[in-house]
């Protein structure tokens, strides 16, 4: 254990996954590195079609059944995922790894009691007696604040609201005490009032565990609330990686600029929206060159010819920019509350 | 980056102003709809009070929003307003004239006042419609002869962003959500109607497409002098886009002001928690703690009095027994600013509200 401290608890090395489609293979995410330090969260932050979801279900060996091609390497700890078989991958999940999703209704499942099912992972993964998993699943439901735990242990997921089903979720997630927690989206289908408290009980509860997280959004303000680091996907590349204040105070990708100016802030009479013009490109039939180029208000001609290599514009603050270099950073303005 | 509406040949007549400027365009006044669940086990008669005693006036060319959180009604407003589903009890005055009252029927050319834009852009087109069928259908619908409808639908689409000729002969799957939503906007406008609702429009849509489509709507509304209803669960947005806001809660409008005013000063504590809970943007300066805690409370069982004291960190023994109205309580000159919340009413007997004697003065 003495070498957790010391070696990352999520490597990933160029890690690429394709789908087979209609015309071919489509590649989907292409070359991503990450490296998660033990006790950090991760923000991958992007648009649909960016990756950031396949990027996370790569985690915990997912794409195999839904016959993607996957290339490079996923480490967790000391062990790579991606040679792993069924029944370490099974082992894996829900035990080393938590996963939450986006909607626990399709994560829970409807004709069982929530209190088994936690029970049942228990039981599963550390073997203890039914009993005793039930007194611990009682002890996850206060630890994720569940109002009446010992009542709501014996609710079907449909007699629990939004919010109180997405932390059963997360109680479920946290029952084997992960090392590293997978979150994709957890908050976007909750309420405004709902999701603060869950981001701030996420917070909580790595803080209390020392857990590490890698959590998905697109949601510039959810990024802001949870993050060490951020890294922002587009099509199937990380263009901008670093921490949540350099990525998201002072971004230098051009991309990732532009999507601070789409937030929505103050009113219309006061400054008009910042866009982004276009779409995202088909990932089947990609430019040549940098793939947000098309899109790029700083494009210059080289820009069309080849892809732009990752390089660090400050310490730990990796752009994959031509232009990183010749751009000073601007700030994104001071972010007003009222 | 699109032709203005406005001077686009329009085949449906522009429908003429009546009362001039300063009245209302639509005024609602205390529309209900109670929605009876099937019953349980013993046939129970359980209710959902969907929207309860609503009123809102739309001035000419102002836009207002609708906040609130799910099951607070926004979304039965929004179609009792449009008169898609029938309120239960209420009146409707549109211009000046009565548009709706129970039992009556919104004849077809009244209807065209008052176009809906719904969140769900895939399920809220035809399938088996090319774009241009599907904007050229309103007015085909209303006498306007095919050709000429088609040839409108073309100049709509170019309007709104899609330039026909290469879209107007797809069909709603080969679209993106955001070139989706601009054809449900096109199609609204279509109509040439003077009153939008827009039920989340943009809340199914990536954020740098968010912003291209709420720019269109700023433009639109520009162009052709329309008024918007704007219903989101996002303060960021209903602050960009609205001259007026209305914060619902549980079926009931619990604070309504200009936007200026209420993001500036919340009088309802429920608002202040909603603004409250908004992610900061900015790592160093987090929420520190959540303003609320749970989840809002069942619909079909609301709290007795006002039905907010349940959540609400200044709640007293009054607040469970009478329900707080909704009043102005503005400065005398103020833009008109309603809160209804016991707090707020002096004499009221809320620990928290000013004495009688202190408002005379």
């Amino acid at each position: 254990m003495s070498d957790r401290m010391a070696a990352p608890i999520l490597d990933i090395a160029s890690l690429s996954v394709a789908y087979r489609g209609a015309a071919g293979w489509t590649p989907v995410v292409r070359g991503i590195d990450v490296r998660l330090e033990a006790g950090r969260t991760l923000v991958l932050l992007g648009e649909s079609g960016s990756g950031k979801s396949v990027t996370l279900r790569s985690i915990v060996g997912l794409l195999r059944d839904e016959g993607a091609r996957v290339e490079g390497e996923v480490r967790v700890g000391a062990r790579n995922v991606t040679t792993m078989s069924d029944p370490e991958l099974r082992q894996l999940r829900g035990g080393r790894v938590g996963f939450i999703f986006q909607e626990p209704m399709t994560a829970l499942d409807p004709v069982f009691r929530i209190g088994d099912q936690i029970a049942e992972t228990i039981v599963r993964h550390r073997g203890t007696t039914w009993k005793c998993a039930m007194g611990m699943a009682k002890e996850l439901f206060e630890l994720v604040q569940i109002p009446s735990a010992a009542r709501r242990l014996s609710a079907y997921p449909n007699e629990l609201s939004g919010g109180l089903r997405q932390r059963a979720m997360i109680a479920m997630a946290m029952s084997c005490e992960p090392e590293l927690l997978l979150a994709d989206e957890p908050t976007t289908a909750l309420d405004a009032t709902v999701q603060i408290q869950v981001l701030l009980l996420l917070r909580e509860i790595q803080k209390e565990r020392g857990t590490s997280m890698v959590f998905v959004t697109h949601d510039l303000g959810v990024a802001a609330e949870i993050a060490d680091d951020v890294a922002v996907m587009y099509a199937g590349q990380i263009v901008e990686h670093g921490s949540a204040d350099q990525v998201l105070l002072t971004p230098r990708h051009p991309y990732t600029q532009a999507l601070t100016r789409c937030v929505v802030r103050g009113s219309y009479r006061d400054a008009a929206l910042g866009e982004l013009g276009g779409a995202p490109p088909d990932l089947g039939r990609l430019p040549a060159g940098c793939s947000f180029a098309p899109r790029c208000v700083r494009r210059a001609d080289e820009c069309l010819l080849a892809a732009p290599e990752p390089c660090e514009v400050a310490p730990s603050h990796i752009v994959a920019c031509l232009r990183a270099a010749d751009m000073a950073a601007t700030p994104t303005g001071e972010f007003q509350e009222s | 980056m699109s032709a203005n509406l406005a001077r686009l040949e329009a085949p449906l007549p522009v429908i003429p102003d009546r009362g001039g400027p300063l009245q209302p365009l639509l005024a609602a006044s205390d529309l209900s709809k109670t929605f009876r669940l099937s019953g349980g086990f013993f046939g129970g008669r359980k209710a959902v009070h969907a929207v309860d005693g609503l009123s809102l006036t739309v001035g000419k060319g102002e836009t207002v929003g609708i906040v609130g959180e799910s099951g607070c009604g926004k979304s039965t407003a929004a179609r009792l307003i449009s008169g898609i589903t029938p309120a239960d009890a209420g009146e409707i005055v549109f211009d000046g004239e009565t548009y709706w009252t129970p039992r009556s029927r919104i004849t077809a050319e009244r209807r065209r006042a008052i176009q809906m834009v719904f969140q769900d852009s895939a399920s809220s087109l035809n399938p088996r419609m090319t774009l241009a069928e599907t904007l050229a259908f309103g007015p085909r619908a209303h006498g306007i002869p095919t050709a000429s409808a088609h040839a409108y639908a073309r100049d709509l689409l170019a309007a709104v962003g899609l330039p026909p000729a290469r879209f107007a002969e797809r069909y709603p799957i080969q679209l993106s959500g955001g070139q989706r939503q601009r054809v449900n906007i096109a199609r609204a406008v279509a109509m040439r109607p003077r009153l939008l609702i827009l039920d989340e429009p943009v809340s199914a849509l990536d954020k740098s497409v968010e912003a291209q489509v709420l720019n269109l709507l700023v433009q639109l509304r520009e162009e052709l002098g329309l008024s918007y209803i704007f219903i989101s669960h996002d303060l960021n947005v209903v602050r960009y886009i609205s001259d007026r806001v209305a914060v619902m809660y549980l079926g009931q409008v619990v604070e309504e002001a200009t936007s200026e005013d209420i993001f500036a000063t919340p009088k309802h504590p429920y608002t202040r928690a909603l603004f409250a809970s908004r992610p900061s943007l900015d790592p160093r300066h987090r929420v520190k703690a959540a303003p609320l805690a749970g989840d809002p409370p069942d619909p079909i069982d609301p709290p007795s009095g006002c039905r907010f004291r349940t959540r609400c960190p200044i709640a007293e023994s009054l607040c469970a027994t009478v329900a707080p109205p909704l009043d102005d309580t503005a400065k005398d000159g103020a833009a008109v600013h309603k809160v209804a919340c016991w707090a707020a009413v002096p004499g009221s007997g809320h620990s928290l509200a000013a004495k009688p004697l202190e408002r005379v003065q």
